[in-house]
């Protein structure tokens, strides 16, 4: 699946994360804003990139700025982006999300 | 077929607790405050350019949160909106107990929604009728329909007044005495009574006045209703204070319940305590005692 434009996603409130998704550059570029950036930036950025490979996107930049959101809350935002990137705000892929 | 229906034991709904579908913050806590319900609301909170972001907050909370023993309800958006069938395919697939329909006039808006929680369950290979429902009636069309609303699914758990939208169709406000209401909540109660499923009761949406929402919460315990929508977990434990049976009804109950198991040992059909004959609805009303009274923690 392709973006077709960039988007914005959650807020910088706490407990929530904020989502800039993009095109990018032939690749996935994640960069992370946290104060937890040291003790769960990997994990953070892991649910980030998951959530493109199971849409089979290829080539994102995406900002991350994390106010201390559950995974739950990443993924959620960061499948709400994907969603509004290709244009299926309220279409969701549950064939792609809504595996066990 | 409803709780009373097929024998199984009520649930006690004395708080359903409004939660925010879009607020990480408070979806995250929201299991700790010891509502009986937590409600997740993807409509009227929300904003339209964020409907499909609470969506998402929500689909996957239910799946990785924790909310303790609390029953879990969504209000969903109308059908007729471009969300209101996402927003079931979500809550559906995440395990929602309960989908609310918010200002429902007819039976028929509960078949409709109903026919897409089965679309869903199928789609999702859950099993049909997992997903319960309620409707929250909000206008003078539907208090007038009510009975009929309540009757038109075996999948509703309730229904619930929603008092804002009702008061400005009926060109009127919310005064404190509540007789504004008066119509509308003996309308729904007899409703829900008459089919054998729970009435709630609308928000108090000043926070502040707590004189004003206990005094409101005990007119709505008198009239019978289940529960009480809450907006704030401050007014949780204010609901369970009021709802919580005192010692000599507490008493009353344990003898009602101890004078049948007497009678049923001695194989005798007629009960009777202090002189009194205790029929079907005395030891309704003592069981439901007793289940408030072990929710409340109370003892004699």
């Amino acid at each position: 699946m392709k973006i077709e434009h960039s988007v914005l996603v959650g807020t910088l409130e706490s407990s929530d994360v904020q989502i800039t998704l993009s095109n990018g550059d032939g690749g996935v570029e994640v960069t992370l804003q946290s104060d937890v950036a040291a003790e769960y930036g990997d994990q953070i950025t892991a649910v980030v990139r998951d959530v493109l490979a199971e849409y089979g996107i290829a080539d994102a930049a995406v900002q991350v700025v994390d106010k201390g959101a559950l995974d739950c809350t990443i993924r959620a935002r960061m499948i709400a982006a994907v969603q509004r990137a290709i244009d299926a705000p309220h279409d969701p892929k549950w064939e792609v999300i809504a595996h066990d | 077929m409803t709780e009373q229906q097929t024998g199984a034991p009520e649930r006690l709904r004395r708080t359903m607790m409004f939660v925010p579908g879009n607020n990480p913050g408070m979806i995250k806590d929201a299991g700790i405050y010891g509502a009986d319900s937590i409600m997740f609301d993807l409509e009227d909170s929300v904003s339209l350019p964020q409907k499909d972001a609470a969506r998402m907050l929500v689909f996957e909370a239910l799946q990785n949160v924790d909310f303790g023993s609390a029953e879990l309800v969504c209000r969903i958006n109308d059908l007729h909106s471009e969300f209101g069938r996402a927003d079931v395919f979500a809550v559906v697939r995440a395990g929602i107990d309960v989908i609310r329909l918010p200002k429902t006039e007819t039976a028929q808006d509960i078949i409709d929604v109903e026919q897409v929680i089965v679309e869903a369950e199928e789609y999702f290979g859950i099993p049909l009728g997992s997903t319960r429902m309620m409707a929250a009636i909000e206008s003078a069309r539907g208090v007038l329909n009510a009975p009929e609303i309540a009757r038109s699914s075996t999948r509703l758990i309730g229904i619930a007044l929603g008092a804002e939208d009702y008061v400005t169709d009926m060109k009127t406000h919310r005064y404190p005495d509540g007789q504004e209401l008066f119509f509308a909540r003996s309308m729904i109660l007899h409703a829900a009574r008459a089919a054998g499923i729970a009435a709630f009761d609308t928000v108090y949406s000043d926070v502040e006045n707590e004189e004003g929402f206990r005094h409101e919460v005990e007119l709505i315990h008198e009239l019978g209703f289940d529960g009480k929508s809450c907006i704030n977990p401050r007014q949780i434990p204010i609901v369970n204070e009021i709802y919580r049976p005192s010692a000599k009804e507490i008493t009353h109950a344990e003898q009602v319940l101890a004078a049948i198991e007497e009678a049923r040992a001695k194989g005798s059909g007629v009960i009777s305590l202090h002189g009194k004959m205790v029929d079907k609805p005395v030891v309704a009303r003592a069981e439901r005692t007793m289940r408030l009274a072990a929710a409340a923690n109370a003892t004699i």
